[in-house]
């Protein structure tokens, strides 16, 4: 993780005299609350009064806060620690600076609610009136820090801290990218090449140049010379008044186009090269024990194709960022997932050091992964330069945002498994062919690489002797990128799915069968496994977070329980399961489906069960689980495909998302228990993968029908 | 053109083409930015404002056909207490909070003419609006927790 950690609390921590304590949140608030819950763990350790405390969003700046790419549900799982050591290490300082005030043993003084007391006397020092004597101290070392115990923990794991901007967001006064507002700004947008690599061959401004409000007409020339990475696609920008007049003048816009190598990329006859790829070897990517030959020797076999497409985030806030550049200072504001990221390509595009690029983080309406990639912040950047400095906004309209996506990658399974006569399976075989995020990176590999493998593909639990995964080619012919949960999803939808038709082959309870094949309680050894790349583990260390049966088995226990698992339905109902390890966090959901006459699905309820290592704020995974069975169902119905080399979606009336009336609005979160021993899983993403395959197997239940390529499209009306 | 608004009890001359939908105006000419823009066809019902007692998509309303006085999130209640706004907060509705003006200017109209609306009649009115975080349970405990204070 670059930068690594930082617990100083002289960096996260300061105190007023009027005992105002500010903690800085340098992670960036998207929606999970982890702008609000790694300060209160602060606030925890330090016993500060929640309500003196104030939340400051830091710059963009790594090498003093540590790492700030706000992706891989890792928050928590990284800082949840370090902001304990900053909090007990502040309230430390406040002890030793009052023992020496008042010349007595630090034995004898005590923080406690915002105060410290010397218990002899019963003396008290505000934290306000100790402020800047604590904070001259030094940081006491690590190993000296003295935490609190669990049961005297006040806010973490407590649920009684609602998110620090709940009123703001509930008067409008919650200040995201689109609504940062500098002295005499311009509005832009961008017409983008509608192909990923092209560029534009002419243009005629005459016209968008006549709408009123229209400033200005340029070409936004950028080098894309691979590594393309996340650098913009390069386009006419039409600079205005307001964003309105923006708009309408790209509209007037006439526009040649040339489009490149990608100019052919056509979903359909992309998705037939897909399905030749799977049902040919592959690269080899785990072998463990011989598939082919037990796979020979089965009684049984059974085999099925999944399909699973391109999606896009589609935040609700789409894409925008603010700049300006003044006496060779360049200064951003942006909804940024990795704003040190961001601030590096700044530099880096302005040929400036890193020290003149300033980057604000302002609230993100949503991310999703899209706002880890900084093209469109680049884009305001070279706009400000291209205006002379000007203050900018640069604002992607809905249609932008799906058109220019880094979308989620689309997969292609094939598994195939045999059974031996008593009916355990003995081969398991996943190809799975998806185009890389990491094309971005490198030249095209064409297949996926260590991290997507390690998300849900060869790192999945089977009680399965003969294991073997393999990759298919397929060249990135459009930008991939990160996206909730990211490859887990199609993972997790094939394995899960196929788990569920065995089940059925072999006329098996889909729990039961789902419990037989995760196996006993174990750690896996990874050197049984037959991994050829190691395990990337989410970047953790193995020993910390194995691959542990026992509490993936756990989950599925616990959520069969809660959903009555083997209950009686009626006609056109059906319960399904899934349960997946991803982000170092266990989750099984049980959906419960009714599909009625007509063939309209209803998602009754939903009973999702995580083990997520220490839950710190209860309330707020609770949150993103719900949310995650939503945007589950998203997942079902949406689809990005591509006709020309173009996004054929551009807006909420072809891409549809998961509404209010289709939604599942009955989920039921079942967090189990952990000591702060155990440590903290991820939480964002987690919830997502196990929806998709959940719901299948549960239409299947209630239907008898197998959906196994998405999107739903009229195999069910949503 | 000038054209004269009221918005939020305050009035307002704009100097804009009357065609200039609603929400640019609010947000870019008057700086009410608690108005959101996602998707600019009223399919998302981020930029819900009231004009008179209804509920509208401000971006796909003409600025010049406003005739009633708007209400954006800014003025629903002079200190943020609207019944839908604290059921908002009681049932900690929001994840990322960007649709959330829209939600709770959508949810307060229906309200002020569904006293006690069923578990349907809050599906159907607020089918309208997105929200990609997912609040849409919370959604539905608001919306009944504040019928019980309208």
């Amino acid at each position: 993780m670059p930068h690594g950690i930082v617990n100083d609390p002289h960096v996260f921590v300061s105190i007023d005299p009027s005992g105002i304590v500010s903690i800085t949140a340098h992670r960036s608030e998207m929606g999970t609350g982890i702008r609000t819950s790694l300060p209160m763990v602060v606030a925890d350790e330090l016993k500060a009064d929640w309500s003196k405390v104030r939340i400051v969003q830091a710059l963009g700046d790594e090498p003093r806060y540590g790492n700030q790419n706000t992706d891989g549900s890792r928050s928590m799982r990284h800082f949840f620690q370090p902001m304990r050591q900053v909090g007990a290490a502040m309230r430390q300082m406040l002890e030793q600076a009052t023992a020496t005030q008042w010349g007595v043993s630090l034995s004898e003084v005590q923080a406690t609610n915002h105060e410290v007391i010397h218990r002899p006397t019963g003396r008290k020092f505000g934290y306000g009136e100790l402020a800047r004597a604590a904070m001259d101290l030094p940081t006491p070392p690590v190993e000296s820090l003295k935490f609190k115990p669990e049961n005297a923990f006040r806010y973490i794991g407590h649920s009684n801290i609602p998110i620090y901007d709940l009123f703001d967001i509930t008067v409008g006064k919650a200040q995201y990218g689109y609504d940062i507002r500098l002295p005499g700004m311009k509005y832009a947008v961008i017409a983008r090449p509608p192909v990923v690599g092209g560029r534009i061959r002419s243009f005629d401004a005459t016209d968008a140049l006549k709408v009123p409000g229209v400033e200005k007409v340029l070409e936004l020339k950028v080098s894309r010379a691979p590594p393309a990475a996340y650098s913009p696609l390069g386009g006419i920008a039409v600079v205005a008044t307001n964003t309105w007049a923006a708009i309408k003048g790209r509209e007037a816009l006439k526009l040649d186009w040339e489009d490149g190598e990608n100019g052919g990329y056509d979903s359909a006859g992309y998705r037939r090269q897909m399905a030749e790829r799977a049902n040919k070897p592959g690269r080899v990517e785990r072998n463990q024990g011989d598939f082919d030959k037990a796979f020979a020797a089965a009684s049984k076999v059974l085999s099925a194709e999944y399909y699973v497409p391109h999606l896009a985030q589609a935040a609700m806030e789409p894409l925008v960022a603010t700049a300006t550049i003044r006496n060779g200072e360049c200064e951003v504001w942006a909804p940024l997932q990795d704003p040190f990221g961001a601030r590096e390509a700044f530099a880096k595009l302005l040929e400036l050091p890193i020290e003149k690029v300033k980057v604000n983080v302002t609230l993100l309406g949503g991310g999703f992964g899209r706002k880890c990639q900084s093209d469109f912040a680049q884009e305001a950047v070279l706009l400000s330069k291209a205006l002379d400095g000007a203050a900018v906004k640069l604002a992607w309209t809905r249609e932008d945002d799906l058109h220019h996506g880094f979308y989620h990658t689309v997969t292609y399974s094939r598994l195939d498994a045999g059974l031996d006569p008593s009916g355990k399976v003995i081969a398991w075989r996943h190809r799975s062919v998806a185009p890389t995020l990491f094309a971005n990176f490198k030249p095209d590999p064409k297949r996926e690489q260590s991290i997507e493998l390690g998300l849900g593909l060869a790192d999945i639990a089977l009680d399965v002797p003969n294991v073997r995964v393999e990759t298919g080619e397929a060249a990135a012919l459009t930008r991939i990128g990160w996206f909730r949960s990211v490859n887990n999803i199609p993972h997790a939808f094939a394995v899960q799915s196929f788990i569920a038709e065995l089940a059925h082959a072999l006329g098996s309870d889909p729990k039961d069968f789902l419990l037989e094949i995760i196996g006993p309680p174990r750690k896996l050894e990874l050197e049984k496994l037959g991994l050829t790349d190691p395990l990337w583990n989410y970047g953790d260390p193995y020993s910390t977070y194995p691959i542990d049966t026992g509490r993936l088995a756990n989950v599925v226990r616990l959520a069969a329980l809660r959903a009555n698992w083997g209950r009686s339905l009626s006609k056109g109902s059906g319960l399904g399961i899934a349960a997946q390890r991803s982000f170092l966090s266990y989750v099984a959901t049980v959906v419960e489906v009714s599909v009625d006459g007509q063939g309209k699905l209803t998602i009754p309820r939903v009973e999702t069960a995580i083990d997520c290592g220490f839950a710190v704020n209860p309330e707020r995974i609770r949150s993103q689980i719900e949310g995650a069975a939503v945007m589950g169902l998203s997942n079902f119905i949406g689809e990005i495909s591509f006709a020309k080399g173009r996004a054929e979606q551009g807006n909420f009336d072809n891409y549809p998302v998961a509404r209010i009336d289709n939604a599942p609005t009955n989920v039921r979160v079942h967090i189990v228990p952990n000591g702060s021993d155990i440590p903290a899983g991820g939480v964002g993403e987690p919830g997502v993968p196990p929806f998709l395959p959940a719901l299948c197997n549960a239409i299947f239940a209630a239907t008898g029908k197998r959906i196994r390529s998405l999107p739903a499209g009229d195999q069910i009306r949503v | 053109m000038s054209i004269e608004l009221t918005i939020n009890e305050r009035p307002y001359i704009v100097d804009v083409a009357p065609d200039t939908p609603l929400l640019w105006v609010l947000r870019d000419v008057i700086g009410l930015t608690g108005t959101k823009y996602g998707c600019g066809i009223a399919q998302c019902g981020a930029c819900t404002v009231h004009v008179g007692k209804d509920a509208v998509r401000s971006c796909i309303t003409a600025v010049g056909d406003v005739a009633k006085p708007v209400t954006t999130i800014e003025g629903l209640d002079a200190g943020g207490n609207h019944p839908v706004q604290r059921a908002w907060r009681d049932a900690h509705v929001p994840q990322c909070g960007y649709c959330q003006a829209g939600q709770i200017m959508q949810a307060a109209a229906l309200l002020a003419e569904t006293k006690n609306p069923s578990h349907q009649q809050i599906s159907d009115a607020m089918s309208g609006n997105i929200c990609r975080c997912g609040c849409y349970q919370r959604i539905q405990s608001a919306v009944c927790i504040a019928s019980r204070g309208v």
